[in-house]
């Protein structure tokens, strides 16, 4: 039983190494047996002092290692196109943290279970990860019309991946809050804010639906709220669902578990987070086919 | 006689004031009427710009396209701009702004958000637009701050930088020594966006303009978001008494806001008490929001307003109304309770 699945990351970046800290920690089914970075790399010897295997020699040497089954893409989503091909041939479950969108969008509480035997599954964007659950959960009790997010990240926790690419978050969002949070309509807004002491992650998400019953509405969320808070602690209502006719307003902060990163870094936890329990799920799902040998 | 380049806001400014409610005819018979003024500029659309209509800063009463589509067969004179924010526009708009007559894109970031537009500037050129970039006076923002992030956009590759004093809470004598070092060290002319809400707008323009700023935003009427913008009228013969040349026609500029403007004006643009407060440093278009949120929560606008601005809230997080006027809402109940 105490077997666990060989997994990778690429991209020893915030992103990366937040990640390496929580399936240090937590991870229940995975053991993280490579940190592959690049010549580049320039935080790489923090995977080592973890006492994590490393090496500078990207995805050519990681698909050596027959013995990895699932790989995390923590960099770009300019490299994640040319990783993605890679890892499939080599038969490495790729989870996407790029706005590459290689693999279809997963959202762990909504549709995990429809995609675990995929070859490669993207994480959306933060704020996807952050409002979707809640669109979602509207949708089950009432038609969502629209579905609109706002979300609001403090300047630190937004690296030079959100800024070169804030088009791709906005488009990407919105996408997935139609094909997963199954809104018709949908807009997505980020806003990058100064304040300081920096602002946790805030998300408003508005919806408009049909015929709201606050009762129905109110349970659905809390309920989800509290799948969210399985994988992610510091999810929580910052404005539980206020209806004005049609309109139905949300807010949802999330302060991050500080591994790696701040605790305000809540955008940039969710998405680790979500990555912790995507790859959970399928490396159970490894472990019961007895994947691990 | 150095020339200054008045950019028209009547009908993007004006859409806050308007609640976005502009129809596609009237800003189309409205952009044919300023066109003929002789502002070098006209800027057009929803009031949060291209992007904007949504639940956050309110639908617009027609689409981005239907604008674009209406405006830009009467408009000869002067040049079409949109502006938008990145994070909220995307590169279809774009795309639509440049199929419909668009020659200027101009992207709004916080200021030390600047670099967020890269991408923007980016593909707005590659699409044959002008991109600008608009950059607010953060308050909390030194002159040499703001320097660097005018130099930052520089490098980015906008043609034209603004600085934007979206509360209108800026000093005339702030406004100078910031808009003068910039242009001391920034090679692309630089502009000058003001607020009215301390009746500052003319004066802060015009500080503007002798630091050596050749690009100006006005409308007519001073018609924008909380107690308005620079207002061309009085601002024109202001430039005319100091020597400054402008293509403006002073006659034509009133009569086109008596005639046209100021009968479908929802109301007088006047000074009320909750636009002074945005004076603490809040941004203009938060004004309705502020009104909205303190009737539904009963709470007092002035006071939404005031957190907002001691907190050192942002461009575009109108959602923060609510928040705040939540928030009060629930202290004002546990010290009733207490």
């Amino acid at each position: 039983m105490d077997k666990k699945i060989p997994v990778a990351i690429i991209g020893p970046g915030n992103i990366g190494l937040d990640l390496m800290k929580k399936i240090i920690k937590r991870s229940k089914n995975m053991e993280l047996a490579l940190m592959v970075g690049n010549e580049g790399s320039k935080h790489l010897h923090v995977a080592e002092e973890a006492g994590i295997p490393t090496t500078n020699q990207g995805i050519d040497e990681l698909i050596k290692h027959k013995d990895i089954k699932i790989v995390f893409d923590a960099t770009l989503a300019s490299a994640h196109m040319v990783h993605a091909p890679k890892l499939k041939e080599a038969g490495m479950i790729a989870i996407d943290l790029t706005p590459a969108a290689v693999g279809p969008y997963v959202c762990p509480p909504v549709n995990l279970q429809e995609y675990k035997n995929e070859p490669n599954l993207n994480l959306i964007t933060c704020g996807g990860q952050a409002t979707i659950p809640i669109v979602y959960a509207l949708s089950t009790v009432c038609n969502v019309e629209y579905a609109e997010i706002v979300a609001c990240i403090a300047r630190e926790s937004a690296g030079p991946g959100t800024r070169d690419s804030i088009d791709e978050f906005t488009i990407t969002t919105a996408r997935a809050l139609r094909e997963v949070g199954r809104a018709k309509k949908s807009k997505a807004i980020i806003l990058l804010n100064p304040s300081k002491p920096p602002i946790m992650m805030s998300n408003t998400i508005y919806c408009l639906v049909d015929d709201p019953d606050e009762e129905k509405i109110t349970k659905a969320v809390n309920d989800m709220v509290a799948r969210v808070q399985e994988y992610v602690p510091g999810y929580r209502l910052k404005i539980p669902p206020t209806i004005d006719g049609n309109k139905v307003t949300t807010m949802i902060e999330i302060e991050g578990a500080g591994d790696h990163l701040p605790k305000y870094s809540g955008n940039l936890d969710i998405e680790t987070s979500a990555a912790l329990a995507v790859g959970e799920g399928i490396a159970e799902a490894l472990l019961k086919e007895g994947g691990a040998n | 006689m150095k020339k200054i380049n008045i950019v028209d806001l009547t009908l993007r400014d004006g859409s806050h004031a308007m609640s976005h409610q502009f129809t596609a005819q009237q800003m189309a018979d409205l952009a044919a009427q300023i066109d003929t003024i002789g502002v070098d500029y006209i800027e057009f659309g929803h009031g949060n710009g291209v992007g904007g209509s949504s639940i956050q800063y309110g639908f617009g009463a027609a689409t981005d396209e239907e604008y674009m589509k209406a405006v830009n067969p009467v408009v000869h004179n002067a040049k079409l701009c949109v502006i938008t924010l990145p994070g909220i526009g995307t590169r279809y708009d774009l795309k639509m702004a440049v199929e419909n007559g668009v020659s200027v894109a101009r992207f709004a970031t916080q200021m030390s958000e600047c670099d967020i537009a890269r991408q923007h500037i980016g593909m707005a050129k590659e699409m044959g637009l002008t991109p600008w970039a608009v950059l607010p006076l953060a308050k909390f923002l030194s002159v040499e701050e703001t320097v660097f992030y005018a130099q930052q956009s520089e490098k980015l590759g906008a043609e034209v930088i603004y600085l934007l004093d979206g509360g209108g809470s800026a000093l005339p004598e702030e406004v100078y020594e910031r808009v003068f070092e910039v242009c001391k060290r920034v090679d692309v002319p630089i502009g000058f966006h003001a607020h009215n809400n301390m009746q500052l707008a003319v004066a802060n323009s015009l500080a503007a303009v002798d630091a050596g700023c050749t690009y100006i935003d006005a409308c007519l009427k001073g018609f924008g978001a909380g107690a308005g913008n620079c207002p061309i009228e009085p601002f024109v013969l202001a430039l005319e008494r100091k020597g400054y040349k402008t293509n403006v026609d002073l006659y034509k500029a009133m009569d086109v806001g008596d005639k046209y403007l100021k009968p479908i004006m929802p109301r007088p643009q006047e000074l009320t008490s909750d636009q002074i407060m945005l004076g603490y440093g809040v941004y203009s278009s938060f004004l309705l929001f502020a009104r909205r949120a303190g009737e539904k929560y009963g709470v007092d606008p002035r006071d939404i307003i005031k957190t907002i601005g001691l907190r050192g809230c942002t461009e575009g997080q109108e959602q923060i109304c609510i928040e705040v006027a939540y928030e009060l809402a629930q202290k004002k109940k546990a010290l009733e309770n207490a």
